[in-house]
């Protein structure tokens, strides 16, 4: 990441805003649409203006039609536009699931490289607000399983300026998912101007020796709290940000797990078949001799939906105790 | 009821065994757990207990035949079962018809092995390797579907240390391996007395390295007098490391008789205290078990030989500078030795042999096991088909195992199936030992110190260089005659050699 001299301290809502306001600015190309991104300017007010400052035909408001946004999207990007399409809870992408996965990732090789698809999709996931049955979910795994599609899931507003930035230029389809409960309760400063942060590059956010952590999105605040809380007692963990979850960056996690010797892995989406799987195959696959204790998955449930309840949620969440019990149970394994 | 007997596996990376002999006949009573039918395998030699009491009512797998593991071996009928009235006088031939009954509750066992149900086909229970039984087989395999607690009969019982070094994780197995920790000497600080990365690393920062024993094979030997002087220990305790001599009156053994070994400190093998117990690791309790067996199984006898080796000396100190530079491994008297020893081997067959109660089994291999000493263990790696290799090649393949040896990469399959044994005494001084015979081998020879000496040549005095060649030998097998037939014809070889020969 080129740093940048000044920086703002903003939310991720301000970090998303800014970084497709000056999207809009420098490349013509690009175009916002979506449901209610024009004269609502988005649900969360990501867009509030856009509208006038760049007319209609750049700032498109569509009907509740999310296959139809996609894959118009995929044409736009086929032909040399820079779409950023966004789909406006993650809940409801799924009648865009054969618009993604059956074309956008397709179109590189189906076309034997004469296409590609510049495709940006952004759209708001993940629980712990009372979202209930419809605005809760987590879908990074229904997608990561798919070659030719690229996954990101940032939680820091300056990860979310760099890695925007890159999705918007990266040549191929790209899933921007933006963790709504980070939306206004992260703050960081931002360095102003044009940067970008590679896709595919984790982050050691806390050095430590004892346990490696790994995760994404709300749970990485929460871990690099956890942490801090189980540092009180002695315990030294190491907490990675994934930031993009397809490509993975399997370098920074295997060169921590080759020195702690030991692996969590914490997401909030459900344990079974979720990114978690992956990292904890790949890890066993290339350090087995490596490991001191057994890999453990701290994850959502397999329900089928957060409850609105708040019991119900409260269960489904993992709270930064329950991080900081499963870190002291495997730094004293 | 009748139970379909199984080859047990006897062994992780064993696929089939040999049924070496039946040990009841057709009609033979079979307590439960009674040996039945002895079984061989390339790693190990067992008698196999039966999982039920009953009549053996057929055998499957004859004498000699080898069959998968897992495949019928023999159908007993169980005590208190219901046998069909007039079954057996109904039946002609009833071979025939068990031997498909057999194949049906095989098929049944493929379907739910887990579930033991009447006429289930049971695979036989813990084995009890026997003396000459490899490294990696000695754990008893749990029977699949057999009885719940098959008991083990001669020390299969889980040990606390084979315990620990069945629970250790991927990391503190490769930390203990690479700084050569003996994980029975190390304190766990995880959950439960863990051993953890962490304690296999403060242990090799703290002790003096002990060699972990994970796979051992004992090929000792005892040293006669001349060796009495205990040679110093490889390792020395380092000072302010050693552990802490007991100081207090009560763990002092008391003056008057055999002391409380349960209040006695403790020490390592590599660092002993007085006054305090060293722990047995599973390498020690295994060489201490395959040495008392041996000993008392086979009649040990001994004979001995001086060889002339001026020439063969002469001439391995003429090639070794050479051979070091192009091989990369050094040019002992070892490998030399080993290509004598296996031509005189040739033409002394029965000293490639074992001991059965059905005969004397001569071995159409000649595997060389190669004894090496370690700080805390014996190790018996073994040169496979060593009949088909040059002196260099010999000299090589020596080269390559004592490496891994020392490094404890040896795997298990390089430690087994030896048919003779060399033991270099000398490279430790000795010019006399008196070795015990590696269990199931006939005969063990080690080659003592090379020592110039005044020795009659043509009426006159010569010095020349001497090595002694003893052999101990199984006197159920061997007497003196064909023992020192092979023994002068060693002498003959290894006097014959010269420079100039081919390598």
């Amino acid at each position: 990441m080129a740093v940048a001299a000044p920086t703002t301290v903003m939310n991720n809502v301000e970090a998303v805003r800014q970084t497709l306001y000056e999207a809009l600015k420098s490349d013509e190309r690009t175009l916002i649409m979506g449901e209610d991104v024009g004269a609502r300017g988005n649900v969360f007010l990501i867009t509030k203006g856009f509208l006038d400052e760049f007319g209609p035909q750049r700032i498109i408001d569509t009907p509740l039609a999310e296959a139809s946004i996609v894959g118009i999207a995929v044409g736009m990007a086929m032909e040399g536009l820079r779409p950023i399409a966004e789909i406006q809870f993650a809940d409801f992408i799924y009648p865009a699931f054969n618009q993604i996965v059956g074309e956008a990732a397709k179109t590189r090789y189906r076309s034997n490289g004469d296409y590609t698809c510049p495709l940006v999709i952004r759209t708001p996931y993940g629980g712990g607000v009372r979202g209930a049955l419809s605005h809760s979910v987590s879908i990074e795994a229904l997608f990561y399983h798919v070659p030719g599609l690229k996954i990101v899931a940032p939680s820091f507003p300056a990860d979310i300026k760099g890695l925007l930035n890159a999705s918007i230029d990266d040549p191929d389809p790209v899933l921007f998912l933006e963790h709504k409960k980070t939306y206004r309760s992260v703050k960081g400063e931002v360095p102003s101007g044009h940067y970008t942060i590679p896709l595919g590059k984790a982050e050691v956010k806390v050095s430590g020796d004892q346990l490696t952590v790994v995760s994404y999105g709300l749970y990485v605040h929460q871990a690099l709290e956890a942490a801090k809380r189980v540092a009180a007692d002695g315990m030294s963990v190491e907490v990675i940000d994934l930031r993009s979850i397809r490509p993975m960056d399997r370098t920074t996690i295997l060169d921590s797990v080759r020195k702690t010797r030991k692996l969590l892995i914490i997401h909030e989406d459900n344990k079974f078949g979720g990114i978690g799987a992956e990292i904890a195959a790949m890890v066993v696959e290339e350090a087995f001799f490596d490991l001191d204790a057994p890999i453990r998955r701290l994850c959502g449930p397999d329900v089928p939906a957060m409850g609105y309840a708040l019991p119900l949620e409260e269960e489904f969440m993992i709270s930064p105790d329950r991080m900081a019990d499963a870190m002291r149970e495997m730094v004293r394994f | 009821m009748a139970t379909t007997i199984t080859m047990p596996q006897l062994g992780e990376t064993v696929t089939e065994g040999t049924v070496a002999q039946w040990l009841k006949n057709i009609g033979d009573e079979v307590e439960k757990y009674e040996a039945f039918v002895e079984v061989s395998t390339d790693k190990v030699n067992a008698e196999v207990p039966s999982p039920v009491s009953g009549v053996l009512r057929e055998i499957i797998a004859k004498e000699g035949e080898t069959v998968p593991t897992g495949a019928p071996i023999a159908v007993i009928d169980e005590v208190g079962s219901s046998v069909q009235p007039g079954a057996a006088a109904s039946q002609p031939d009833a071979s025939v018809a068990n031997g498909s009954a057999a194949r049906q509750t095989a098929e049944a066992s493929r379907h739910g092995a887990d579930e033991p149900v009447p006429g289930h086909t049971v695979g036989a229970p813990a084995v009890t390797p026997s003396s000459y039984g490899a490294p990696g087989a000695g754990p008893a395999v749990p029977p699949t579907g057999g009885p719940n607690g098959a008991p083990s009969r001669n020390g299969n019982a889980p040990i606390n240390g084979a315990d620990v070094l069945r629970r250790v994780s991927p990391a503190v197995r490769k930390l203990a391996r690479e700084h050569q920790v003996d994980l029975v000497s190390v304190e766990g600080t995880g959950t439960n007395g863990r051993i953890t990365a962490n304690d296999v690393l403060a242990a090799a920062r703290e002790g003096p390295a002990s060699v972990m024993a994970a796979t051992i094979m004992a090929a000792p030997q005892q040293t006669t007098t001349a060796m009495a002087a205990p040679s110093a220990p490889a390792t020395q305790p380092q000072p302010g490391r050693q552990p802490a001599r007991p100081e207090t009156p009560a763990t002092r053994p008391p003056a008057t008789g055999v002391p409380d070994l349960s209040q006695v400190g403790r020490s390592t093998y590599a660092a002993p205290v007085p006054g305090t117990l060293v722990p047995l690791s599973p390498a020690r309790k295994i060489i201490a078990q395959r040495m008392v067996q041996s000993l008392a199984t086979a009649p040990h006898a001994w004979t001995m030989c001086e060889v002339d080796v001026t020439k063969l000396w002469a001439w391995r100190n003429k090639e070794k500078t050479r051979f070091q530079q192009e091989k990369g491994y050094g040019l002992t008297l070892l490998p030399f030795f080993i290509y004598a020893t296996v031509q005189a081997l040739r033409a002394n067959p029965l000293l490639n042999s074992k001991f059965t109660d059905e005969g004397i089994y001569v071995q159409h291999e000649f595997n060389i096991g190669i004894a090496i000493g370690l700080d805390a263990n014996l190790m018996v790696p073994v040169i496979r088909d060593a009949d088909t290799l040059s002196i260099g090649g010999l000299a090589i393949a020596a080269g390559k195992l004592i490496e891994k040896a020392r490094t404890g990469k040896l795997g298990a399959d390089e430690l087994g199936g030896g048919t003779f044994t060399v033991n270099n005494t000398g490279a430790n001084g000795s010019v006399l030992s008196k070795p015990i015979i590696n269990g199931g081998q006939a005969a063990i020879v080690t080659m003592e110190a090379v020592v110039k000496r005044p020795v009659v040549v043509d009426d006159a005095i010569a010095i020349r260089s001497m090595m002694n060649v003893c052999l101990s030998l199984d006197h159920r097998v061997l007497d003196g005659t064909t023992s020192n037939a092979f023994l002068n014809d060693l002498k003959k070889r290894l006097e014959a050699m010269k420079p100039g020969d081919a390598l």
